[in-house]
């Protein structure tokens, strides 16, 4: 028996030995635990494509309706899942149409490895039929990219591919590789997986000296206050994050990304940051005397106008990136490394505390945002609906269990602001680039890297438009994606700027719509579409509900505005209720 | 409305000028096609003009080294820095002011041969410039000289009167004074867990300045 076993092993191995470049990089994609690709075939990936399968068995592949729907699918999978999602698109124009993910990943530290195909490298710089210098077109939204002409090549630059992609800050890579190394065999030596590249340092060491520094202004501070980012979410440090907060009693808002690190009803959680946040996080950054930034970079829509922010606070900011550190904000203490090990570092310094009366104050704003802003939202005197009441209606009936896919605009911002989440990687939107069009596919994504939890897609009506082709994905994978489509008529966050800095000049921002229920229908997604408030509960009732995908189309109020809102150019504590 | 006005003028103030200068960057990577491009481009991104720009094989084998000179304040060249070394295939970026380091620019120098072989004066002329000549032919001469960027104008204008053909000056190339080479450093970057001498901090240094406000 034993002998057997041997010799088939070796037989396994002499069957591999000679294989072609691109089995070798589906051997990769294996070898990396990544089963599921998100790709669209043509010309030069052809070799790959034809390998792929033989390969079903081990690879899902999703054939999506746009490049642009496979990185933002694979995004919403890296995302939902925390692995690295994957994308397989052709020369020239499929990779072009990939940059736009590209630039969101890479704004948004997700890790996507891309494949793509390209002519044969004796064309290359010959202008040959679909040729394009993908490589430098890439170069600056990629954390790495590189091409391959040689099939030898594959499997240790796939690894370093991986490897670069998922660790440290992660970030989008993309490999080019020449249509003849995809057709050319060689002598397969395995695949290795990649632990180490002298020029790349994934995290920088942590010193002990800035975490016992933090520890002593954090002891000191009568008003300590904790921003956070998505680098508790990459880091997977949402449980040392938690210990940290409740241990030092420290109030903590978020960025959008930041958003589902900690649960949203937390008694520490004081509420979203930047333009459209909280009124409290906002005006009270002005007013800490610590302000904690953990794994967030101080993005402009955060902090307003640098010069008036935080001013008066000392400022310690943990970062795995050292380039972002006194990037934007300058740091008393800067605390370089991954918040995965810093965090509990910081929590056994600091002091059992509860900053009770500094906690109240959030409350009071909290208190004054409900009763000019939040009330009207959620529990609107007129007719006419708004998208805050949906998101709230929603919280109630799925409890903050779901995933929440959104695209970018208004409908983003409301579902960031009353959106309840009770898990971390929860929350999943295009934040730093605000690509529309992000939406729908990357709630397919979420679906595929999350199966077994619900999806909910709030969409806008413009947004959804730039990419509903991908509805044909979810038709013929029968992808389990709720999609809630706000209608304003407009392009309703231009619309809200035209009307509030341009004299209600409204220009191009009244935008047709097609009947979103018929075209669902047309690619057998069932749906309805509401405009009475009566209809709105049984509305989102009979969409959780309902098996397999489904799209709800709930007319909202036209002009409506979102609120609070920090006017750009303006200080954090200027932030307007109305 | 009136926040946006002062932003604007802002950016206009000379005070931001008043603090730029020369600064040379030293760049150590690795050896790869396309990593002139990704360093390049995060200057134009910011809309920042290279001066000048050298790229050589550096004393440690198969690393290359990039002497940038570009004229910024300091903030902006750090955070250029920082941006410099996160790409993956930088080991390590350095910037220096021109008292920190030793540098050369070379330059050549075409004259007609007659020219020079007649006045005598010209002859006394180059000896004064340090140059020499590295091509006599019937029709020209090509001289070469070392230094810095006074003294190989300086001898630009010295030869114009006399029918200067051509000339070209090569990038700065510069030596920290401080440095002490790169080979230890890299046998750092091999290790899988590298000393925190590699991950320099300036926070560190000057931990007095930093740490009180």
């Amino acid at each position: 028996m034993e002998t057997f076993e041997i010799t088939k092993e070796k037989e396994v191995a002499k069957a591999i030995h000679n294989i072609s470049g691109s089995q070798a990089v589906l051997e990769a994609f294996i070898a990396e635990g990544v089963h599921t690709i998100f790709g669209y075939p043509g010309g030069a990936i052809m070799p790959i494509y034809d390998a792929l399968y033989d390969y079903n068995d081990k690879v899902k592949h999703i054939l999506v309706r746009h490049e642009q729907g496979a990185i933002h699918a694979a995004q919403g999978f890296a995302r939902s899942s925390g692995k690295v999602g994957a994308v397989f698109a052709t020369s020239g124009p499929g990779a072009t149409n990939l940059v736009t993910g590209l630039a969101d990943a890479m704004i948004d530290s997700t890790p996507v490895v891309c494949i793509t195909g390209q002519v044969f490298a004796h064309l290359l710089g010959t202008d040959a039929f679909q040729e394009t210098d993908v490589i430098n077109i890439t170069a600056p939204v990629t954390k790495w990219n590189y091409q391959i002409t040689d099939a030898t090549e594959i499997p240790h630059v796939l690894a370093k591919a991986f490897y670069i992609a998922r660790t440290g800050r992660p970030g989008p890579v993309l490999i080019d590789i020449t249509k003849n190394a995809q057709i050319q065999k060689f002598d397969y030596e395995g695949y290795t997986k990649c632990e180490h590249i002298r020029s790349y340092r994934p995290k920088p060491i942590v010193r002990k000296e800035y975490v016992e520094e933090a520890a002593k202004l954090i002891n000191e501070a009568k008003k300590p206050f904790v921003i956070f980012g998505q680098g508790i979410i990459l880091g997977k440090a949402e449980k040392e994050f938690k210990a940290f907060i409740e241990k030092g009693g420290l109030p903590a808002a978020w960025t959008v990304l930041g958003l589902s690190a900690l649960p949203t009803d937390h008694p520490q959680n004081v509420g979203m940051l930047g333009m459209h946040g909280n009124y409290g996080p906002n005006v009270l950054t002005n007013e800490c005397d610590v302000l904690i930034a953990i794994g967030m970079r101080f993005d402009d829509r955060v902090t307003g106008r640098l010069d008036k922010y935080a001013k008066q606070a000392k400022v310690i900011h943990l970062d795995i990136d050292p380039s972002e550190i006194d990037k934007n904000v300058k740091s008393t203490v800067p605390v370089w490394g991954d918040c995965k090990e810093t965090l509990p570092m910081l929590t056994k310094l600091i002091e059992q505390k509860q900053h009770t009366d500094w906690l109240k104050k959030f409350n009071e704003f909290t208190q004054k945002e409900i009763e000019i802003v939040i009330n009207d939202e959620l529990n609107p005197k007129t007719e006419i609906m708004t998208m805050g009441e949906v998101i709230k209606t929603l919280n109630e009936l799925t409890n903050g269990d779901a995933i929440i896919v959104t695209d970018v605009g208004q409908h983003q911002m409301v579902a960031c602001r009353y959106a309840k989440f009770n898990q971390s990687k929860s929350n999943i939107t295009s934040g730093g680039l605000g690509t529309m069009g992000f939406g729908l596919p990357a709630a397919i994504g979420a679906k595929l890297g999350a199966p077994e939890r619900t999806i909910i897609e709030i969409v806008g009506d413009g947004g959804f438009q730039m990419t509903i082709q991908e509805l044909g994905t979810i038709m013929q994978y029968k992808v389990d994606v709720k999609i809630i489509i706000l209608n304003n008529q407009f392009l309703g966050m231009v619309r809200q700027w035209q009307q509030l800095f341009n004299d209600k000049r409204y220009s191009f921002v009244d935008i047709q719509s097609p009947d979103f229920v018929q075209v669902a229908k047309g690619y057998g997604i069932a749906g309805q579409s509401i405009k009475d408030r009566k209809d709105l509960k049984a509305a989102l009732q009979e969409m959780l509900a309902h098996k397999g995908s489904y799209l709800l189309e709930v007319m909202v109020g036209k002009e409506n505005n979102v609120f609070p809102m920090v006017p750009q150019g303006c200080s954090v504590s200027e932030i307007r209720l109305q | 409305m009136s926040t946006i006005k002062q932003n604007n003028s802002a950016t206009h103030l000379p005070s931001g000028v008043a603090g730029k200068h020369d600064f040379t960057i030293t760049v150590y990577t690795e050896n790869q096609v396309g990593l002139l491009n990704r360093i390049a481009i995060i200057f134009s991104r910011r809309k920042i003009n290279i001066e000048s720009l050298n790229v050589s094989p550096s004393e440690a084998e198969g690393i290359h080294r990039f002497t940038i000179v570009i004229s910024e304040t300091e903030e902006v060249v750090r955070k250029l820095c920082r941006q410099i070394e996160k790409q993956v295939e930088v080991l390590k970026a350095y910037y220096n002011t021109d008292d920190e380091i030793i540098w050369q620019e070379m330059a050549l120098y075409k004259v007609p041969t007659d020219v020079i072989t007649e006045k005598v004066k010209v002859e006394r002329l180059l000896h004064q410039h340090g140059a020499r000549a590295v091509v006599i032919r019937k029709d020209y001469t090509i001289f070469e000289t070392t230094g810095h960027r006074e003294e190989t104008e300086g001898l630009i204008k010295a030869l114009e009167p006399y029918g200067l053909i051509e000339f070209v000056r090569s990038a700065r190339v510069a030596i920290i004074k401080a440095s002490h080479g790169f080979h230890e450093k890299l046998k750092e970057f091999e290790q899988t867990e590298p000393g925190e001498e590699l991950i320099e901090n300036e926070f560190l240094d000057k931990q007095e300045e930093v740490f009180t406000m």
